[in-house]
Parts: C-alpha cells; sequence; structure tokens
C-alpha cells in the first residue's frame, strides 16, 4: 500500500482512440484469448489500468450479467468518459466483428456449409491458449505471493477449470475468504 | 420479417442480457430452446453450427446472437439482437464502474483489487485449461501452446506476430 503510486497512469483517452484500441483487441483475439488481449494492451501497451484493477475488474465483469469481455469495455470505457466512453468501447469492440459475423452467417444460411477457416483458426487458437496461460503467469508472478493466495489461486483453478463447477458457487465460497485475506490491515501509528 | 418477430427478439435477448450472470454462454440452454423449440427460427443442427462460427469470429464469444437475430429477422433483427444482449447488462456495468471509482479510498475496493487477483488468476488459467479442451487439442497442438507461452512469456515479440505465425501453421495442415 504505497500511497500515492497509482498516479501515474496515462492520459485519458479520447473516445475515438477507446473505440479504436477495442476494435485492435476485438481483431486481435481472432483465435480467442480475448481476456489475454485486453490486458495486454489495455495494462501493457496503453498503461491505462494497473494490473490490480484490471484484475478485480475481470472478475467483476465475469461475475456481472453480460458477455464477460463486452463488460469488461463498458468498464474501461465509462472509467475514462462515462457513457460516451462505454459506448464508443463497446462499439469499437463489436461494430468489426459483428459485420463479420453477418457475411459468415450470410454465407452459412446461403450454402449451407461452414466456411474452410478450420485449419488457420486451430492455428491461432493454439497461440490464443498460450497467450492467456501467459497473462496468468505474468499476473501470478506478481499477487501470488505468500500461502493464502496460492490456496485461493490452485482451489478456483481445481474447481471452476478441472470439476467445471459453476462460476458463482466457486465465487460464493472463496470470494468471502479472498475479501477477508485482503482487507486493508489497520495503520500501527 | 414483421414487428412481432422484432420484439420477440428484443424481449428474448434483453431478458438473456439479465440473465446471463457468469457470461454469456450461461444462457445457451435458455437460447437454443426458444429460438428453436419456441420460435423456429432455425432448428437444431443450424443451431450448433452457428455456434461454432460464432466462437471461431474474432471479438466478444455472444455474437451467436447477431446470426440468430439475422436468421429470424434480417439484418434489422442481427442489430437488435445484438444491442438488446448488450445494453441492459451494460447498464449495470456502468452503475457498478461508476460506484468503484467513487470508492477509491475504500477499505472494500482495496480488498477486492487484493484478493480478488488471486482467484482472477486461478479463473484465467482455468479458462485457458478450458479454451484447449474445446479446441480439441492434440499433442501438436500442445506442443504449439508451448512454445508460444515460453515466447510470450519472455520475449518482449509483438503477440499478434505469433498468434499470425500458428494461424498459418494451422493453414498448413502442420497441427
Amino acid at each position: 500500500m504505497t500511497p500515492n503510486s497509482s498516479t501515474s497512469e496515462a492520459p485519458t483517452p479520447s473516445l475515438v482512440e477507446l473505440a479504436l484500441t477495442f476494435n485492435h483487441i476485438a481483431l486481435a483475439s481472432f483465435g480467442g484469448g480475448l481476456s489475454a488481449w485486453s490486458r495486454e494492451i489495455v495494462v501493457v501497451q496503453k498503461n491505462w489500468m494497473r494490473d490490480e484493477e484490471f484484475l478485480s475488474a475481470v472478475t467483476m465483469c465475469r461475475i456481472l450479467p453480460g458477455a464477460n469481455q463486452v463488460n469488461l469495455a463498458v468498464f474501461v470505457g465509462s472509467k475514462f468518459r462515462g457513457i460516451p466512453g462505454a459506448v464508443a468501447a463497446t462499439f469499437g469492440l463489436t461494430l468489426v466483428p459483428v459485420i463479420l459475423v453477418l457475411i459468415l452467417a450470410w454465407f452459412y444460411f446461403q450454402y449451407n456449409e461452414v466456411p474452410a477457416l478450420q485449419g488457420i483458426l486451430k492455428g491461432a487458437a493454439a497461440a490464443a491458449v498460450a497467450l492467456t496461460i501467459s497473462m496468468a503467469i505474468k499476473t501470478g508472478q506478481k499477487c501470488l505471493r505468500g500461502v493464502v493466495p496460492v490456496i485461493l489461486f490452485a482451489l478456483i483453478f481445481y474447481a471452476n477449470g478441472i470439476h467445471h463447477w459453476p462460476l458463482l458457487g466457486c465465487l460464493a465460497v472463496l470470494a468471502p475468504i479472498a475479501l477477508i485475506w485482503g482487507w486493508p490491515k489497520e495503520k500501527k501509528s | 420479417m414483421n414487428a412481432k418477430t422484432l420484439i420477440q427478439i428484443l424481449l428474448l435477448f434483453s431478458s438473456l442480457s439479465i440473465l446471463s450472470i457468469g457470461g454469456g454462454n450461461t444462457v445457451l440452454p435458455e437460447m437454443h430452446h426458444k429460438a428453436v423449440s419456441n420460435y423456429h427460427w432455425l432448428t437444431d443442427k443450424q443451431f450448433a453450427d452457428i455456434f461454432a462460427i460464432s466462437q471461431s469470429a474474432p471479438g466478444p464469444s455472444i455474437l451467436i446472437v447477431t446470426m440468430l437475430g439475422y436468421k429470424a429477422a434480417g439484418v434489422l433483427g442481427a442489430i437488435l439482437a445484438t444491442i438488446a444482449m448488450m445494453v441492459p447488462a451494460g447498464i449495470l456495468v456502468y452503475i457498478v464502474s461508476r460506484v468503484w471509482e467513487s470508492a477509491k479510498e475504500s477499505p472494500v475496493r482495496a480488498a477486492i483489487e487484493k484478493g480478488f487477483a488471486p482467484l482472477t488468476v486461478g479463473l484465467v488459467l482455468a479458462s485457458a485449461f478450458v479454451m484447449s479442451k474445446a479446441a480439441d487439442h492434440d499433442w501438436r497442438a500442445f506442443l504449439l501452446t508451448g512454445i508460444c507461452t515460453v515466447i510470450f512469456t519472455t520475449t518482449k515479440i509483438n503477440p499478434l506476430f505469433i498468434v499470425s505465425i500458428a494461424g498459418f501453421i494451422g493453414w498448413m495442415g502442420w497441427v
């Protein structure tokens, strides 16, 4: 808890920059891994958020209803520019993908077959999984220090990833423990 | 295409938007039930096919609703379905983000930022695990994933460059 260490964030982006950035994120993620791409660009390249803030936003956006990635765009957009920012980021994230999906839908319902992109996507998906793993490694190096965080990390990975227990059930059990552990200690003066 | 279909689209997807706690894919069964069995917009097989297509397209995974809207009521239906699926949940996220910004000094925010970080890392790794299973990885794909992970973790090479090369490798049929 070092005071004033969080003020080194980049200047407030414009609406156009928000839209272009989220468009960039959407297009880069053609093999998947949208969360990892969001961190790569929002935290690493643009320096718009610190890792701690980004990670907590990711999980809040997962708990709330709605598509996680749309939620994250709304969250980041409104952080900087309120409602117009949320709209710009969401618009940037979805416009080109919606057009692409419409073309694919037209093609599919016209010819009744799936366009042959499977090979490319299989390779890109392997890399997208890698980007997601490396996001876990990079962020984990910072926050998995100590016994409690490592146990929290391992339990939720096991429960949600391996056992496919529902996200909300996992969080109902583990989030209270995480919050008690994360609660700021009273400063002893 | 008629007004009734558009109203059905609007009501269905805006209610699914609010119900989709934990992510868009949690309401897929309900979406399937309504679109196929109730409204007869498309067949069972078509639903499965467009789900696969929507997952492979870039951008948010929820864009299956764009394709459903398109099948039900053309381009207008597609746009309406997409907006209906995003706005109600988006309003809720907006409210939360406002509260979040105004709570900069609050111990609750500090506890969430610190406490949720290890949980998020676990969930991110879990999603990587689920993604590799969904993509039906064999040993060659796992090898490619392993090599890419090392590159992403230890170098500063632009990830897009690596993903493109991996896409090319897939296109050549090597994974």
